[in-house]
This record gives structure tokens, sequence and C-alpha cells, in this order.
């Protein structure tokens, strides 16, 4: 009989993990996984004229969106972060913002202009839509001319900023695809890599576990003070028994139970990683390497948007009955355990890990496979959502508009 | 040999099943994450993939044990080898 002995390194991995990965590099020492050239309309009526720059120039993406106007407060705050921080992304070279008036439309490009990128803005009041298109087309072309001649370049693990966030969850999640992603964690944060998971809703019910899982006193009191304002709107909201959308239907056809299940299944995910600091959403990490919690909402389109304004450069996406779900800037890698789901929706899955419920991968084994896939795709190969176009960028809205 | 059903914890009273689905009266073996250990356990429904077990006798009030956290709690007496789902168990949440 043939035998074989993997050779298990330090760490725990079944092989040597790479030290580096080809990238982008950025004017403010961050690297890129992405080069993309992004038309960022400030508000829902600059859409069409970001889209109409988008359809001239080719090899630009805009980034349509639903908001943007009469917002105040903390939610115009949030609106003006996630529009900053999309443009400050590594995976973004160069920025186009249109908006309709000039002040909002310049409060974006100074800021996005802080990294050093090329930015430009453009406003369509007193000159319309196809004035506007004409200027920011040439603008758009100088732009992605310029960044086509951008090469990867070597860059080590610690460019990469990984964030995290499940979807369309089920029993195998808990059981399989979430503890890889939390075997990767293990395995990548002792190089130095940024990591983050958020979903403040879908902790509940383990959220008190999830508490101890603080680096710090401070970092514990503060994850229960945002875990507990998310409840108390919730409680104060509710008109109805959560159950009907917490599990969601398609949780409940997996298997899943109760909000508490999913919970514990979701907290797979960060392995034994303890978390050191609390983010606002979309707010940038500024405590060095490591694990952050971001407030987020468990809806996979706004939390994914909401990492990657926070600069995070690649996502990685467990899913149990499919979630499909893409973003234009930060490329989303999806994993999933459930055997089913591999076989009826195959173009959606990078890596599958669903050889853990039959035993045959171990969870190690899985965590191998799901750096290397990570590194593949940080290196330059498209993911499953990319090739087939989901490009959901959904801003998140607090409250209504004044 | 061939896992029918996943127990991520040994104080667990459920299992996930992880092979299409069991039928009535299948014996199914069981694997226990935490300690690398095995049992054994006969279904008394059919249940799919993803879907759990009961390991033992479980009257009205009692807490779901998963992950070794508790998960929620029985609202209707559940027999061992039968389905838990949202039919007979229910969030202490809300």
């Amino acid at each position: 009989m043939f035998m074989f002995t993997m050779l298990k390194q330090r760490n725990g991995s079944f092989m040597e993990i790479p030290k580096s990965f080809l990238g982008y590099k950025r004017e403010n020492g961050r690297a890129g996984t992405r080069n993309h050239v992004i038309i960022l309309p400030v508000d829902d009526i600059s859409n069409a004229c970001a889209e109409a720059v988008a359809n001239n120039i080719k090899g630009t993406i805009a980034l349509p969106h639903s908001y943007g106007r009469l917002q105040f407060g903390a939610d115009l705050e949030l609106h003006f972060r996630t529009m900053i921080g999309t443009g400050c992304n590594p995976n973004v070279a160069a920025v186009i913002v249109i908006g309709i008036e000039p002040k909002w439309t310049k409060k974006i490009v100074d800021g996005i202009a802080k990294t050093g990128k090329p930015v430009e803005g453009f406003h369509i009041e007193r000159t319309g839509d196809i004035g506007t298109t004409m200027k920011a087309s040439k603008k758009a072309q100088e732009f992605v001319m310029w960044a086509s001649e951008k090469q990867r370049e070597e860059c080590p693990m610690s460019d990469l900023w990984i964030s995290v966030k499940c979807g369309e969850s089920d029993t195998t999640s808990g059981l399989a695809a979430n503890p890889t992603v939390g075997n990767l964690m293990d395995k990548l944060e002792p190089l130095g890599v940024h990591l983050c998971f958020g979903e403040t809703s879908e902790l509940t019910g383990a959220e008190q576990v999830c508490a101890t899982r603080g680096a710090t006193k401070e970092a514990s009191e503060k994850f229960m003070k945002t875990w507990s304002s998310y409840n108390d709107f919730i409680l104060k909201e509710a008109t109805d028994d959560l159950s009907e959308s917490q599990p969601t239907a398609g949780n409940i056809a997996g298997g899943l139970t109760t909000i508490e299940e999913k919970a514990f299944g979701n907290f797979q995910k960060i392995g034994n990683c303890k978390f050191i600091d609390v983010l606002e959403p979309a707010e940038e990490p500024t405590k060095g390497k490591g694990l952050y919690f971001m407030d987020t909402s468990s809806a996979a389109a706004e939390c994914v948007t909401l990492q990657a304004a926070a600069g995070f450069n690649i996502h990685l996406f467990p899913t149990g009955q499919g979630n499909i779900v893409g973003n234009p800037i930060e490329p989303v890698v999806k994993l999933t355990a459930n055997p089913l789901t591999v076989k009826g929706m195959g173009e959606h899955i990078d890596c599958d890990v669903s050889k853990i419920l039959s035993r045959e991968m171990n969870l190690s084994q899985a965590g191998d496979e799901l750096i290397k896939t990570t590194l593949r795709v940080a290196n330059g190969r498209l993911t499953c959502a990319e090739a087939l176009g989901h490009r959901e960028f959904v801003m998140t809205k607090l409250y209504r508009s004044a | 040999m061939a896992t029918d059903i996943i127990i991520h914890d040994k104080k667990d009273n459920v299992g996930v099943v992880v092979i299409e689905k069991i039928t009535p009266k299948q014996d199914c073996a069981c694997w226990i994450m935490e300690d690398d250990s095995s049992t054994n356990i006969q279904s008394l429904d059919e249940i799919p993939l993803g879907h759990k077990i009961a390991m033992v006798d479980l009257n009205e009030g009692d807490t779901i044990l998963k992950y070794g956290h508790d998960i929620g709690k029985v609202v209707k007496s559940i027999k061992k080898g039968e389905h838990v789902h949202v039919h007979n168990v229910k969030t202490k949440k809300w």
C-alpha cells in the first residue's frame, strides 16, 4: 500500500504559507489586489452621468447607489466616510467623483486626495449631464490609460487586509465553512495581516461569548456597548416576532433553527483570534495589524461595502445555501461546505470545502486550501463573483433624511 | 468509516446530518468533533442534510445545546432520534 506523510508546519498548517503576494503599490504605502479606476457618484441623481462616463471610457467602473441627498448628522457622516473610504481603498488606482453640486463633491475629492492617488471632481449644476459627461470622460480616459501601465509587484502578506462575512448560512457554515475561515485567520494573523468581522445583529445569542474575545477590557466593553445599542434599537422597532426575519427562510431551509444557533456558527469565522478594537461602520482601523470588529448590518452587500470603505482589499465569504454577492472594488472569495450548493451552483464557489463533512479533509487542510485560493485571487485571478459581474455597492443608511 | 451525523461538542444534545438525508430507523454513525470520538444513534424521522437530530429525549422547557452553548428552548417534547427544528424549538431571544 502506498503511504505518504504530510509534514505539519509549526503553525499547524500542512504547507509552507507564502510570505508575499503580487499587488499594486499605492502612493500612501498600502497595496491593492485590484487596479480599478472608479467613477463615483456623490448622490443618486448623479448616477446617470457616472454611468455615461463609465460607458464611454472602457476599463472604468461606475458605482451607482441610492443616497446622498438631504442626509444629516451621523447618517451624513457615514455617507461621506463610505464615499471617501471607497475612493481611498488601495484596490482603486484613480477616482472620478461626480456630484450635483460642488461643495459635497469637493469634500469627497479632498478626502480621497489625501492618499496621493489621482482624483478629480465634477459637478453637474450649470453644465448639465452631457457637458459634465464630456469633461469627466476626458479625465477618466487619462486616468485609465495611466493606471493600465501599473504593474503588480511583490508585497508582504501584511499588506493583505482581509474582511469576512457569511451569508445564506446553514448548519454546514457553522460546521465547516466558517471554521475554515477561522483556521485561515489563526494561520495568517501572525504574519501581520489586518482582519475584520462584523454583523452586529447576527451575533445575537453569542454576544456574551464574543465579548470575552476582546483583546483588552476596553475592546470587550466597546463591543458590548455596540451590540446593546443595536439590540435596544431592535426591541424599540420590533412590532412582530423577529423569528420571521432571523433566521431567514433560507437559513431555516438549511437547518438553522434559532438566531443563537446562527450566531454561534457565525462566530466560528474568527478562529481563536481576539479583536483589538471595535470600528464604526466604514471606519478605517488605526491600531495596526490584527483582528477588528466592525459594527455592520448583516445584509451581505451592505456589510462588504462598509468593510471595503474601511480599506479592506480582499473578502472571504463562507456560504451554506449559496449567497452570490460581489463587490465592485473588493474581490469576494466564496467558499462552501454544502455539497448540494457545490453541485447546484458551482459557478459561484471559489473554494469547495465540502469534503470536511465526509471527513475526507480536515479543518487545517481546508484552511490551507482557502489560503491558496485567497492568494491566487490576491495575485489577480478573478473571483466567481467578478467573472459573473456581481458589483453590489450598497450604502448603509441609518435613518430618514431631513 | 462514513459519518452520517456530526456533533460539535461533547455536551451537545443535538447532532447535524451531513449526508443527503437519513431515513427512519436508520442506524447512523456519529462523530464528535471536540474529542474525535464516535457514537451511534437510530433515527426516528427522515432528516435532510444540515438538519438536526435529538441525541437524547428532550422535554418542553429543556435547553438545546450546540457548540456547547444554549441555542434555544424546547417547545414540544422531542424523542431521541427525532428531527429538531422550528416545529419543536424556539429562540430564547425574541
